[in-house]
């Protein structure tokens, strides 16, 4: 009996060390050289591997960012700054800092502004429905609604609105890494600028028809009237296709441009005190009526 | 010979072709008509005509965008208000031409007599080129240019022409009616497109349904003598006019995954296409008229109709003078039940592959509520095309591109019968064409990159030299 245990134990231990010798030289010979650099900035990293970034995940960034010469082509839309400067300090890089940016569907097209003309009773998708044709209603650029963004979220930051039928952007879970904007066949979700304490301005359209045609499709659409763009005193408001787009580089947050639009297709989001439509117009109109009056002066001047 | 039919998959929907006795009515024209730049497969064509100009029927307004293009010419007499993009039948943008119609006054160079020109045109590339001014494509559904599909590309030759009768797409009448109306016409242009492919065999082929159309089919043929025409009578079973369905029907073969029907020495070509080649050539009459069928499975007969329309005249002028939408109709569709787009937007303009339009009942089309697959593979044993769509819509929900061109989604013909089959009401189909769209655009950039390679590696080469 005793004799088995010993037998057994020394059988088993030598076979033990035997194998662990082989281990020992395959680890040796087969060992794959990496930059340890690579894990270092991969704990760093928010580690949501939602592709964002437009790599496979957090450690394909990693790899990439440890074999780029620099960091100007790559940024981790949900870390953001914090995690991109800890991620130059391990590399020793420099990394200019960008803006937060905040996803915002462009489409204010609610169920009682855009009054629907067709039922769709398709697969719900707004791929397949972009595929057999416009929309329910009679724009041909605004929102489907069956959530292909809420689908693509992987932070829970989207949902549909049952009241407009529009998706809703919740800015606290929102990385900006831009899956809705991919997943949206209209091209309706934009990545913007967060803004100062979240303040923003934006066209809530993207509809290219001409004005008469857009206002028939939806109450609140952008008509390309140019209203907006003229008032901008900071020259941010471009009116292409018939449609205003507005630069968030130049805006100063003024808010005169969503004062004078007539259809309601320019929002203000995040400022503190609603806007009081009248005393903006009543300054533009004062400021009009002071430029107005400034060159007659001169012009008297001249004469005088 | 007995009937023949492909040999796997499809599916036997009720054929509902309540207008077949329908005679085709002359439609009147309207005050507006709109004609589109995108009537055809491939590249929009480019108007030649300009704000303010004066233009007769039949006179070109439009030339070709590009190798796979056609010429558009106006359907009526008038003046052009407007170029102008307007909205198609699914609501996105495409552009027309506005003409205001004034009067009727025709090209003088196009015969409206009624007699019949038999005599075929010996010269081969005048044919050619006649069909392709004439801006004939097939109206079988697709609207390929069909001066390129009689143009076989060099080494390959057509050992078989046929004439697609089969119209198996149920409710639709007007392939039926021009075969009893105009079946001389048909014949000869299948004769001229013979011609055009170096006298091979021709194959008119049409379902068992139609038995009509067959005999006077059969007697056309007989009458005018031409070698090498027959007429075959084809089982009922959809979709048979498939053209790669009824390439396996007719002549037993199978054209490979992402091949083209010349690769097995076959070419296709509608009944409705053998008439406008047969105007075009003979008649010098461009492609400005088609038949189109207005009927619905809750449409008294009476209001039901085979109009003959000229190509841009709007929906909404023809649904109106049918007597406008009834009230049992929940969807319009224009074309077939089973491969027809729904109509979104009635002022849209008709086009050149404009078949009917159909007044479908809410019973009839709205989709039952989806539950999950139960794998009892009706589907596959209905893929015409011998797919596996439950597989693919399985790996489109996955996004696995690679698994999904391994499993051949690219070959998927879109006819509908997965759909039909399933009984747990998935929409097979929306997915499948997706997932196809996604695996063509990677196979498309796959062969761009290959040949960006190839010319590098050329240029490469030719520095060194």
């Amino acid at each position: 009996m005793t004799q088995t245990i010993i037998w057994t134990v020394a059988i088993l231990s030598v076979l033990g060390l035997l194998l662990a010798l082989i281990l020992f030289w395959v680890a040796r010979k087969f060992k794959v050289e990496e930059d340890p650099r690579i894990d270092e900035v991969e704990k760093v990293m928010p580690g949501a591997n939602c592709g964002g970034c437009g790599f496979a995940g957090c450690r394909a960034f990693a790899d990439a960012a440890v074999k780029a010469p620099n960091l100007d082509n790559q940024y981790c839309p949900v870390g953001g700054d914090e995690v991109m400067q800890k991620v130059a300090s391990i590399l020793g890089y420099t990394v200019a800092k960008k803006a937060p940016q905040v996803a915002v569907v462009r489409c204010n097209g609610s169920c009682e502004a855009r009054p629907r003309i067709n039922e769709y009773d398709g697969a719900q998708s707004c791929r397949v429905k972009a595929a057999l044709y416009s929309g329910d209603t009679a724009c041909s650029y605004g929102c489907l609604g069956c959530g292909d963004c809420v689908a693509a979220c992987q932070f829970g930051a989207l949902s549909m609105d049952p009241a407009t039928g529009l998706p809703i952007v919740d800015e606290q879970k929102c990385t900006a890494c831009g899956a809705c904007a991919k997943a949206c066949p209209k091209h309706i979700i934009e990545l913007r600028a967060k803004g100062p304490r979240g303040m923003r301005e934006f066209v809530s359209c993207v509809n290219k028809d001409k004005g008469p045609m857009a206002k028939k499709a939806c109450a609140s659409a952008c008509i390309g009237c140019g209203l907006c763009a003229k008032t901008c005193q900071h020259g941010a408001i471009t009116v292409t296709d018939n449609v205003a787009y507005i630069d968030f580089n130049l805006c100063k947050l003024c808010r005169e441009c969503e004062a004078v639009c007539p259809t309601g297709a320019i929002h203000g989001v995040n400022f503190p005190k609603e806007l009081d439509k009248d005393a903006v117009k009543k300054r533009i109109a004062d400021r009009k009526a002071k430029a107005a009056a400034a060159p007659e002066e001169k012009k008297e001047v001249a004469n005088g | 010979m007995g009937k023949l039919t492909f040999s796997m998959g499809g599916v036997h929907p009720h054929d509902s072709k309540y207008a077949r006795e329908c005679a085709i009515e002359e439609l009147p024209l309207p005050q507006t008509v709109y004609v589109s730049m995108a009537q055809h497969l491939g590249a929009p064509a480019k108007p030649l005509v300009a704000v303010g100009d004066q233009v007769k029927v039949g006179q070109v307004i439009a030339e070709p965008g590009g190798f796979i293009s056609a010429f558009i010419h106006s359907p009526a007499s008038g003046t052009v208000k407007s170029i102008a993009p307007r909205k198609d039948l699914a609501g996105n943008p495409v552009m027309h031409v506005e003409i205001a119609v004034e009067g009727d006054e025709w090209d003088p160079a196009i015969d409206r007599s009624p007699e019949l020109v038999t005599a075929i045109p010996d010269d081969k590339a005048a044919i050619l080129e006649r069909i392709k001014a004439c801006g004939v494509v097939g109206l079988g559904g697709a609207t390929f240019p069909t001066h390129v599909k009689l143009s076989p590309p060099p080494g390959k030759v057509a050992e078989c022409l046929i004439i697609n009768g089969a119209e198996c797409e149920p409710f639709l009448t007007s392939d039926y009616r021009i075969m009893i109306e105009r079946p001389k016409e048909i014949v000869i242009g299948a004769a001229i497109m013979q011609k055009v492919l170096g006298g091979c065999p021709c194959v008119i082929g049409i379902e068992e349904n139609k038995p009509e159309g067959i005999a006077r089919m059969h007697a056309a043929v007989a009458e005018l003598g031409y070698p090498g025409i027959r007429v075959q009578v084809l089982k009922k079973r959809y979709p048979q006019g498939g053209e790669k369905q009824l390439i396996d029907a007719v002549m037993h073969r199978q054209v490979k995954s992402g091949g083209l029907p010349i690769d097995v020495g076959a070419v296709v070509q509608n009944v409705a296409t053998s008439l406008a080649v047969y105007e075009a050539v003979q008649k010098n009459k461009p492609l400005i008229t088609n038949v189109l069928t207005i009927t619905g499975d809750t449409l008294p007969v009476e209001k039901q109709h085979n109009y003959l329309f000229r190509i841009g005249v709007p929906l909404s002028f023809i649904v109106e003078q049918a007597g406008g939408v009834p009230e049992t109709a929940a969807k319009l569709i224009s074309g077939g039940p089973m491969m027809g787009k729904a109509i979104s937007n009635l002022d849209a303009t008709t086009v050149k592959g404009s078949s009917s339009v159909l007044y479908l009942s809410d019973a009839a089309t709205r989709r039952k509520a989806e539950s999950n697959c139960i794998r009892c593979g009706k589907c596959a044993d209905a893929c015409p095309m011998g797919l596996e769509p439950f597989l693919l819509n399985r790996l489109y929900k996955a996004g696995d591109l690679d698994a999904l061109e391994k499993n051949a989604a690219q070959d998927c013909i879109e006819c509908g019968c997965c759909l039909y089959s399933c009984p747990a009401n998935i929409p097979l189909l929306d997915h499948i064409r997706q997932a196809k769209g996604q695996v063509m655009g990677v196979i498309r950039a796959r062969a761009a990159a290959a040949k960006a390679a190839a010319e590098a590696a050329k240029a490469a080469a030719e520095t060194q030299k």
